[in-house]
């Protein structure tokens, strides 16, 4: 006797997912829950963590941001493979401003954040045209370039950096920008995907040449979204040069751009949140190994297999489905 | 024909290296009319398509739409003067539903022109347009991934797509091929509709009982080169295309 796995959404999406939804609080929460979950998670996150902990979370909510950074431009048809471009950018950018003019980082994070999606968009425009491979090879080879110029000329501050930059105000101003930043680009991101303007990236991503047969020109579209996606990257560079208080060539260091990119695929690509749990895994699980010397590595390493072989979807796409449909063997024929 | 010509197309040529895909092309169409365009395989046909709609540039030559020189224009801005074209292996948006591979068109600048920026509600759009080349209303056809489709309704939506774009000239790059003579009986009455609408249409087709049927003209391509032209009667009997398609049959 074969057997089939037959999936079907639970009623509570199908009511939920229509006007209805107000009929009571139990579909009220069923909506409600998934996005009050990371909101809820990391204020509670914030205040129940140790001050050593606080500081895994500021890393774990830079690479979520940078995640999710990479998997905008992913779903737009853009597959970077050099987000510490952005990262980097955006670091040198707030660095160079606070030190050399002696700007408040409160003018130096927006500005470098603005700044560096523009400047990262400009230096990429003239390669827009390639696809897959060929633009993922462009945006490896450029932050590697820019941390040569950097080393060659002995410009910014050269292999010693910039040291001696001003702090945010207090560790909790650290902390709860970062994490309004982080919320706003994941719940921001998933609505503007879901915008007609979105379904324009993912028609890029899909078929372009579909897209130009549309009278659209998708230079731009994708000129728009590696804006906005290089933006929260360099915002992610400028708030770590303040939290370090120093800017120097590590920040185009390779992990910004790979640790980005596993934790999208850990997570889920084409959700945003599935990219953000991906960092919430990735970072402090890299942290509790740190007693393992120079194991961890090797140990990291077979975590990331693990994952990728057994959920290749993703975690995120996983219990997505759990969450909204229920699953039961049939009986075939 | 009174009417002035819509598209001049003089004296074009492509060439992919040594090969002449298209070699000193010249014809006019005229507004309204059903231009049928057949010749064998590697004619040139779809290489012509590719030339007008922009996606190659022109050897030698000029394209002339609506008196403008629209000759090695990118694809885009072409469109955005009212040129719209299905492709002969079909492009849907595999990951999207029928209906949102029918936003992206609707999100056109083309659109936004020709509804004076009142765009109304693109997803009502969407199916009314799906409604009109054959996606059953009542059905749940038009909410299925494209991936999903059926090759009959992959092809209606491409032409969907197309007469989304509220174009002046509709170039069909064979849009019957690979489907049922049912599904073919199916599509006929949508074109022949756009045409009492006032459209220009230019057919690829290799069914040519159907084409002769409702073309006003008809070019043979041969090579590259146009070795006839004229109303579908006259095509048939001209002895030339007799030996290069016709007869070959």
């Amino acid at each position: 006797m074969k057997k089939r796995k037959e999936r079907i959404d639970r009623g509570i999406k199908v009511r939920s997912s229509d006007v209805f939804a107000l009929l009571s609080w139990r579909e009220m929460l069923y909506l409600s829950f998934p996005r009050l979950l990371p909101i809820v998670g990391l204020v509670v996150l914030s205040f129940t963590l140790s001050i050593y902990w606080q500081k895994v979370l500021l890393s774990v909510s830079v690479f979520a941001l940078l995640a999710i950074s990479w998997d905008i431009l992913a779903q737009s048809g853009m597959i970077s493979l050099g987000q510490a471009l952005f990262f980097g950018m955006g670091a040198y950018l707030s660095g160079i401003m606070n030190y050399y003019w002696g700007w408040p980082p409160f003018l130096t994070i927006p500005i470098a954040t603005i700044m560096g999606g523009l400047i990262s968009t400009l230096l990429l425009l003239p390669v827009l045209r390639l696809r897959g491979i060929y633009f993922s090879m462009v945006t490896l080879i450029l932050p590697l370039m820019l941390v040569r110029i950097v080393e060659a000329t002995r410009i910014f501050g050269g292999t010693e950096g910039i040291s001696g930059l001003t702090p945010l105000p207090t560790r909790w101003v650290e902390l709860y920008l970062i994490i309004i930043v982080l919320l706003a680009a994941l719940f921001g991101f998933r609505r503007l995907m879901n915008s007609d303007f979105g379904l324009v990236l993912k028609g890029i991503n899909d078929n372009d040449q579909s897209v130009m047969n549309a009278g659209i020109n998708i230079y731009w579209f994708k000129a728009q979204a590696l804006f906005i996606g290089g933006s929260v990257g360099a915002f992610s560079g400028a708030f770590m040069t303040h939290v370090y208080m120093f800017v120097g060539m590590p920040v185009f260091a390779l992990d910004y751009s790979i640790l980005p990119i596993a934790a999208a695929v850990v997570g889920g690509i084409g959700t945003f949140a599935g990219s953000m749990l991906g960092a919430f895994i990735l970072v402090p699980l890299s942290e509790i190994l740190r007693g393992l010397g120079g194991l961890r590595i090797v140990f990291y390493g077979l975590f990331l297999v693990i994952f990728i072989v057994v959920l290749p979807e993703g975690i995120f796409h996983y219990i997505q489905r759990k969450y909204h449909q229920f699953e039961r063997w049939v009986e075939v024929e | 024909m009174n009417s002035p010509s819509l598209l001049m197309v003089s004296n074009i040529a492509k060439h992919f290296g040594g090969v002449r895909a298209v070699n000193g092309l010249s014809f006019e169409l005229a507004k309204g009319e059903l231009l049928g365009l057949i010749g064998p395989n590697g004619s040139g046909k779809t290489t012509l398509v590719n030339l007008i709609t922009g996606f190659i540039k022109p050897t030698t030559g000029k394209i002339t739409y609506k008196s403008r020189d629209i000759t090695g224009w990118p694809s885009y801005k072409i469109v955005r003067l009212g040129v719209a074209r299905t492709f002969q292996m079909v492009k849907p948006f595999y990951q999207l539903p029928a209906y949102k591979n029918m936003i992206i068109p609707l999100y056109s600048p083309r659109v936004k022109k020709m509804t004076g920026g009142k765009y109304g509600d693109r997803d009502a759009m969407a199916l009314d347009l799906l409604e009109e080349v054959g996606f059953e209303r009542d059905s749940f056809v038009a909410y299925k991934v494209a991936s999903a489709l059926p090759q009959g309704y992959l092809k209606r939506l491409e032409l969907a797509k197309a007469i989304a774009l509220q174009p002046d000239l509709l170039i069909l790059d064979e849009l019957f091929s690979g489907l049922s003579l049912a599904e073919v009986a199916g599509i006929l009455p949508i074109i022949e509709k756009l045409r009492h609408e006032g459209k220009t249409i230019i057919m690829i087709e290799h069914r040519l009982k159907e084409l002769f049927r409702i073309a006003d003209r008809i070019i043979v391509l041969n090579y590259g080169e146009k070795i006839a032209d004229g109303k579908p009667a006259d095509v048939m009997e001209n002895e030339e295309v007799k030996n290069a398609y016709l007869g070959s049959e």
